[in-house]
């Protein structure tokens, strides 16, 4: 037998619970987290890429104990990829192994059971026996047409089958929607929602970020690297550096076991964080100058 | 009698001020509903209220749902809770004890201005709270009553400045200059330090300030605009990218390949079970983009090829020319430089070229735009047109330009001049404007008018 699931009852408390599971969470987004389990209603996480937004919804999901059930939202998707799809296949064939006597309205009946029913994420997490975490990952890259379909399932957390009638929830889902916040999502889709806010953390926060996940790496070196981060994310550059990215030249640098970060090794290394050729040259021009002069 | 140490509870309670809160919200520009208050009512029934932190984090994530509106959200919140205490303070006559009492000239001046500096780079409230009220009783002796100007004579006095003193000591914060942001901080505490002074003296309350656009403006680096362009152009972006797309709705299913279907087919017996699909194939949208940058528009081809520098970062079939008297492809400058500043020089060069008098010739333009990319352009092309329309009396050859939008599938104009200048003068707009979508484009909103406009007329 499991333990029960942890209640968060306080913001200290779900707080601890995310530290660990190797999450650290921002004043808000703690908050906002125990908000979400207690009113049951969806967050919407906006910020710039590889702030933690995907993570949080996996952080929660490894706190509460519950079933990650994730949606990934590109351009084009549609409700037969995110909710449900008849399983065509097999109603033909159940239509052609059917014998003569049958009427129709049987053979209708039949053919649109649940048994027919393809289940997609939202559909899962929704007939889910356990109380799940669904991930709604990236909702800006789809169409507003996509939006609306979700309305029904986030305020209500109900799905309408035409030929099933409604199907509600068993147990009460977290929902956390991410968005890049490439395009303005809708009004009514935000007025559903819990909104949380990240942004890249400041520079004790990151350090503690990167001091979790690589403990090894000497406390001054890790402190220069962070700043050298922000410093980078200072910058115009096409794609500013993420926290795993800082995470990860954390991880390099222990391999090549440098115990500071001078203008060699950060030549060296700095592809870690700065993926664009022309980001590259801008970064090296004006970074490894200053780490050159100092 | 109440918790709260025995005053009268005010008409309506905690509720009322909540609304009147949102309401204040609203007045702002943020768009809170009845639903997102109940959210906002229950959510705090879940959160002590202990720490104002939290209380302010509760309602933020129920009443403020962007960016921008959470900026707003700050502001207002700040101008609201001020307002509400001075209000109750005033009521119950908790005046502040008088601060002109202080003896300025037993406070050490120099001690207050490295205390302060140091206090804005540790970033800590409460003592930024203190020192505020030090500093106005030790600076304001003569202050002219009105807050901004009071604040600014503060700061100076006091030798806040972003710019590094070399003349002082290392260890003083100052020698290394101070940040725009935590002077602009420090002048927060000062200004309503300074308020709940007046409020006080006169035991009322001002009327209160609407925020201004630049209260609004999100806090950014210098390079804000450009990143605003950038914005814009990226929604721009999957507005063409999916051109077409919902118009077809429900239709895109429907396209079967039948001849994939019947061979598929073959598998079951004849019996069609898996049924294929025609795939989807985007279509990739074709750019053409003509840039002014004759010296009439000056002040709008920096924006204008900030537009062009985004679109090059958002598209691979993209190509740019830049025209004043004749055309000049400047394609590759803007592919090869990811720096907007360094692309701007290698245009202006480039420009040259283009220029032979300064003034824009368009019906020369139109011509040699035409022999350039005339066999290119296609009914799934798009041209856009940067510029004025202000032909300097040349003839504007609508015919040439005609045979440009009869061409390509779409045309757009983006003029830099408020709509009301259109037509006067040597515009010409008018005539072009017959055969071609303009729009009034000198402000980033405008471009997102615009890009809006282009989701629809689709």
């Amino acid at each position: 037998m499991r333990a029960a699931p942890p209640e968060p009852t306080s913001v200290e408390n779900i707080a601890a619970g995310l530290r660990a599971v190797g999450y650290l969470p921002g004043g808000s987004t703690a908050l906002v987290s125990l908000l979400a389990t207690k009113l049951g209603k969806p967050v919407l996480v906006e910020g710039p890429a590889g702030v933690g937004k995907t993570e949080l919804a996996k952080a929660l999901s490894r706190y509460l104990d519950r079933r990650l059930v994730r949606l990934q939202c590109y351009e084009g998707l549609d409700e037969a990829k995110a909710l449900y799809e008849w399983n065509y296949r097999k109603q033909l064939l159940r239509i052609q192994t059917e014998t003569d006597g049958t009427g129709w309205d049987e053979v209708q009946e039949d053919i649109f059971g649940e048994e027919f029913l393809l289940e997609r994420p939202l559909m899962t997490a929704i007939v889910s026996s356990q109380p799940v975490v669904l991930l709604i990952d990236e909702i800006d890259k789809t169409d507003q047409e996509f939006e609306a379909m979700l309305l029904e399932l986030l305020s209500d957390f109900q799905i309408s089958i035409p030929e099933l009638g409604r199907i509600e929830a068993r147990t009460q889902p977290v929902v956390v929607l991410t968005s890049n916040n490439t395009r303005e999502l809708t009004e009514a889709l935000k007025r559903r929602c819990l909104y949380l806010w990240l942004d890249y953390p400041s520079i004790d926060h990151e350090l503690e970020i990167v001091r979790l996940h690589s403990p090894q790496l000497d406390e001054i070196v890790a402190r220069q690297l962070v700043e050298i981060v922000h410093q980078v994310r200072e910058l115009d550059l096409k794609k500013p550096p993420s926290i795993a990215e800082s995470i990860d030249w954390a991880r390099s640098l222990i391999l090549l076991g440098a115990n500071e970060i001078d203008e060699a090794v950060f030549r060296q290394t700095m592809s870690v964080i700065v993926k664009h050729r022309t980001d590259l040259d801008t970064v090296a021009e004006r970074v490894g100058r200053v780490l050159e002069r100092s | 009698m109440s918790v709260y140490g025995g005053l009268p509870e005010r008409a309506g309670g905690f509720g009322a001020a909540l609304l009147a809160f949102a309401e204040d919200l609203r007045g702002e520009g943020v768009a809170v509903g009845t639903s997102e208050l109940l959210d906002a009512f229950e959510a705090l029934g879940h959160v002590p209220w202990r720490r104002q932190q939290d209380f302010r984090e509760t309602l933020a994530a129920t009443l403020a749902k962007s960016p921008e509106d959470r900026h707003v959200f700050e502001l207002v919140f700040e101008r609201f809770f001020f307002r509400a205490t001075e209000a109750e303070a005033t009521r119950h006559e908790f005046g502040q004890p008088a601060l002109r009492a202080v003896d300025s000239a037993r406070l050490d001046l120099d001690q207050l201005r490295r205390q302060i500096a140091a206090a804005l780079t540790q970033g800590s409230e409460a003592a930024m709270s203190d020192l505020a009220r030090l500093a106005i009783a030790a600076f304001a002796q003569e202050g002219s009553g009105v807050v901004g100007v009071d604040v600014q004579r503060i700061r100076r006095a006091l030798g806040l400045r972003a710019e590094p003193r070399v003349d002082l000591p290392p260890d003083d914060p100052r020698s290394r200059g101070l940040s725009r942001e935590q002077i602009r901080r420090f002048e927060q505490f000062l200004r309503r330090e300074l308020e709940r002074e007046a409020i006080a003296r006169t035991a009322a309350l001002p009327p209160k300030r609407p925020l201004t656009e630049l209260d609004r403006a999100l806090p950014t680096g210098p390079i804000e605009d450009l990143a605003a362009v950038h914005r814009v152009v990226a929604q721009l972006k999957r507005r063409l990218a999916t051109e077409g797309h919902e118009q077809r709705g429900r239709r895109r299913h429907a396209q079967v390949d039948v001849r994939r279907t019947m061979r598929a087919s073959l598998q079951t017996g004849g019996v069609p079970v898996e049924l294929k699909y025609r795939p989807r194939r985007p279509r990739r949208p074709e750019i053409y983009v003509l840039c002014d940058v004759s010296t009439s528009v000056t002040s709008a081809s920096t924006f204008f090829l900030s537009v062009v520098h985004a679109l090059h970062d958002a598209f691979r079939k993209l190509r740019s020319f830049v025209f004043i008297e004749r055309v000049s492809e400047v394609t590759e400058v803007f592919e090869s430089e990811r720096d907007f500043r360094a692309a701007s020089t290698a245009v202006s060069r480039t420009a040259g070229v283009a220029d032979v008098s300064g003034y824009t010739d368009y019906g020369r333009v139109w011509s040699e735009f035409l022999e350039l990319v005339g066999d290119e352009l296609h009914p799934r092309a798009s041209v856009i047109v940067l510029g004025d329309a202000r032909t300097n009396g040349r003839p504007p050859c609508e015919a040439a330009f005609q045979a440009i939008t009869s061409l390509a599938g779409h045309t757009f104009w983006l003029n830099p001049e408020p709509r009301l200048y259109w037509n006067y003068g040597d515009s010409v707009i008018g005539r072009y404007e017959q055969h071609c979508t303009a729009f009034e484009c000198w402000r980033t909103d405008q471009l997102e008018a615009f890009v809006k406009a282009l989701a629809r007329s689709r």
